[in-house]
């Protein structure tokens, strides 16, 4: 078991032909992905990467059992693209890119309440099950099959934790890059919940920053309903008031926003907090040999 | 992107947000003559000078003034143009005013008591919809309202299916306690607002204080208005109104070269690969004994060029005493990355402060040899707590 891809996934490229689309489509089916082709519309019929084409979604999942999709589509289109996906009956969409209108994430989200579609992002590395299933940009030979189950707002700093975590002996049942804009698609919360109840998951590593309530809600959700050992990191303790670091929903806009009060929020909801992101993998190898 | 305040009104101008009569000028002798052109349109000689900066609490520091006559509009935007305006929000060094909104007063005597109601749109990132927050304790800083009377502040959730209806604004009105003919301009007021909102695709509107004038018209005495940076390319008017002396000029430096820079006031200078990873770095560094000096994410290539740009902008701050530089090489393999700094080094040549390179990921090993025989003065980790450890050894 492991949660939203695994090894009998069929994934779709949004945005196939594309440099970014082609790239990434190459590396995970090197990682042993289960790509089953692309959409680019205009150039449906062709082939790419000896791999179908098609011009609209729909075509994918007909043709091809297409059941996930992943999107490397630019942002002006990128939010038509993720509702496409979710009308032709593609359950988890993966959304890669980077730079989404918040208006228009808001008619996606609006879209989505009515649709069996469970969409990960926007502006985030993707999902991976290690062994199984890789959708998305991380580098693959980071990861190990193991029981930790990683959730996270970031790119790089996710990797940093898988890494820390394989490092110290352990491995990853999935890993969810949620995204790091102000509306997302999985939210923390809901990440969390998943690994709670995937019985391959033994401890979960929930990777926060600042702005927004996402990991506040996630700790209440831990405290009602835990029943694996949570450890946390929340980055951007020393990011000024006011400013966007980097990602679009990392800004503290009230006190609720900063590092501080979501590690008071997590820590009461029985999280262990780490402040340094050095202790990740550690503090969770330690938490599962106390368990 | 943040706009100015007579730019913000423009904007809302456009959806029939009632905005009271100004002009932009930029020398004394053109608010002499717009306080002219104001006087004859509403018969009122009585203007507001105000400063035009990006920074809130204008009035504290002096930046805007009430002119009873035009001669008093020249004395006011003598003073006010050119001058070094600290308010609470710009810090002690405080922004030049280099332009001005001169305004009809809308302080007017009238039948009715006007009052000040403050009101502001903006994204609920916990519902995924935009809202409506607004009190009648107008003319404050909302987060003090908020601690000491947070029974005055009221919100309203808008359907992004519907927009915002009518009862909605009806009971905006009713809140906050107008009657008559103010009740009735309220009512329409609302909706403009959210179109204004909506259509410049700005991810914050406030507008405060939003005035009740003593003849029970309903106008934006004051608006902050911050667009959504990546919705602007469908609003190119809005980024022709972009105004680059209102930013640090490192920052924009830093933009041209695509690294997304954020300047802090520390001592220890860092450059990373992804957001999330250089906040990290960022609080790294205050664990190991320093202060950031800046947030840097230098993107997903790092390549050699970019990592010049990157230390050159780095080393333009006098306070940095340490650079910290952490890449996480995932597609991007280290050992390239390691060459980029060693070249970027040897091109900007003379480097006074220590430099620690921390590089993980694909060939980390091989890029620690690269920095390590290069015989430059940087110190070489791998892991991130030995990144950590050296930057506490060279402050010391």
């Amino acid at each position: 078991m492991s949660v939203l891809v695994n090894k009998d996934s069929r994934i779709v490229v949004q945005g196939f032909t594309g440099s970014e689309g082609t790239f990434h489509a190459g590396q995970m089916i090197e990682y042993g992905t289960k790509v089953i082709g692309g959409v680019t519309p205009g150039k449906g019929g062709q082939k790419h990467l000896d791999l179908p084409v098609f011009d609209r979604v729909d075509e994918a999942v007909k043709q091809e059992g297409a059941d996930v999709s992943v999107i490397f589509v630019p942002p002006p289109f990128a939010a038509d693209a993720i509702m496409e996906a979710a009308d032709a009956g593609i359950k988890v969409v993966v959304c890669i890119t980077e730079g989404i209108p918040v208006n228009d994430m808001i008619t996606v989200r609006e879209f989505l309440r009515h649709k069996d579609t469970r969409l990960v992002g926007p502006n985030c590395p993707g999902v991976i099950t290690p062994g199984e299933c890789k959708v998305g940009i991380m580098p693959g030979f980071i990861h190990r099959p193991g029981g930790v189950g990683i959730v996270s707002r970031s790119g790089t700093l996710t990797y940093e934790a898988v890494d820390q975590v394989t490092k110290a002996g352990l491995g990853q049942s999935t890993c969810i890059g949620i995204g790091g804009d102000p509306i997302v698609g999985t939210s923390t919360k809901d990440a969390v919940e998943m690994l709670m109840n995937d019985p391959q998951t033994h401890g979960i590593i929930m990777i926060g920053e600042i702005g927004g309530t996402m990991e506040a809600e996630a700790g209440y959700y831990i405290r009602d309903h835990g029943t694996k050992p949570v450890v946390s990191f929340i980055a951007g303790a020393t990011a000024p008031k006011g400013r966007t670091m980097g990602h679009a929903g990392a800004i503290i806009g009230g006190k609720d926003d900063t590092a501080e009060a979501k590690k008071e929020i997590l820590t009461q909801c029985g999280v262990t907090c780490v402040d340094s992101p050095a202790d990740i993998g550690i503090t969770m190898k330690n938490e599962l040999e106390k368990s | 992107m943040n706009v100015h305040e007579y730019q913000g009104k423009s904007l809302l101008k456009k959806y029939g947000v009632p905005v009271p009569e100004g002009i932009m000028v930029n020398t004394v002798n053109e608010a002499v003559e717009a306080a002219r052109t104001i006087h004859e349109k509403t018969g009122n000689e009585v203007c507001a000078v105000k400063a035009q900066i990006h920074a809130g609490g204008r009035g504290k520091g002096g930046g805007v003034k009430i002119a009873k006559t035009v001669e008093e509009v020249k004395t006011h935007a003598e003073s006010i143009l050119g001058m070094q305006l600290i308010t609470p929000q710009t810090g002690p060094q405080g922004k030049k005013v280099r332009k001005l909104l001169i305004e009809q007063n809308i302080y007017y005597p009238g039948p009715s008591e006007p009052s000040e109601i403050y009101m502001s749109v903006l994204l609920n990132r916990g519902t995924s919809k935009n809202m409506i927050m607004y009190s009648p304790r107008g003319g404050m800083n909302i987060e003090e309202v908020a601690e000491e009377t947070p029974e005055e502040i009221f919100t309203e959730e808008i359907d992004p299916k519907t927009g915002v209806m009518p009862y909605q604004c009806r009971r905006i009105a009713f809140n906050l306690g107008l009657k008559g003919d103010a009740f009735k301009n309220m009512v329409k007021f609302v909706p403009k607002l959210y179109a204004a909102y909506l259509k410049n695709d700005a991810t914050l509107l406030e507008i405060n204080p939003l005035f009740k004038t003593a003849d029970d018209k309903i106008l934006v005495a004051d608006t902050k208005m911050t667009i959504d940076g990546n919705a602007l390319y469908r609003h190119p008017e809005i980024v022709e109104m972009r105004d680059l002396h209102e930013e640090d000029p490192m920052e924009v430096e830093a933009g041209k070269h695509d690294l997304n820079y954020v300047k802090l006031d520390g001592n220890v200078g860092c450059m990373v690969n992804g957001a999330g990873l250089a906040m990290s770095t960022m609080d790294i560094i205050k664990l190991s004994g320093g202060e950031p000096a800046n947030f840097l994410d230098v993107g997903g290539s790092a390549n050699a060029k970019r990592v010049e740009e990157a230390f050159r902008i780095i080393l333009k701050d006098p306070n940095v005493k340490a650079i910290l530089v952490n890449i996480f090489g995932g597609i991007v393999r280290c050992d390239r990355v390691a060459q980029g700094i060693v070249d970027a080094y040897k091109n900007i040549g003379e480097i006074n402060v220590p430099i620690i390179v921390r590089l993980q990921g694909t060939n980390a090993e091989e890029a620690k040899e690269i920095i390590d025989q290069s015989g430059l003065k940087v110190e070489s980790a791998i892991l991130l707590k030995e990144a950590a450890e050296l930057v506490t050894k060279v402050l010391q």
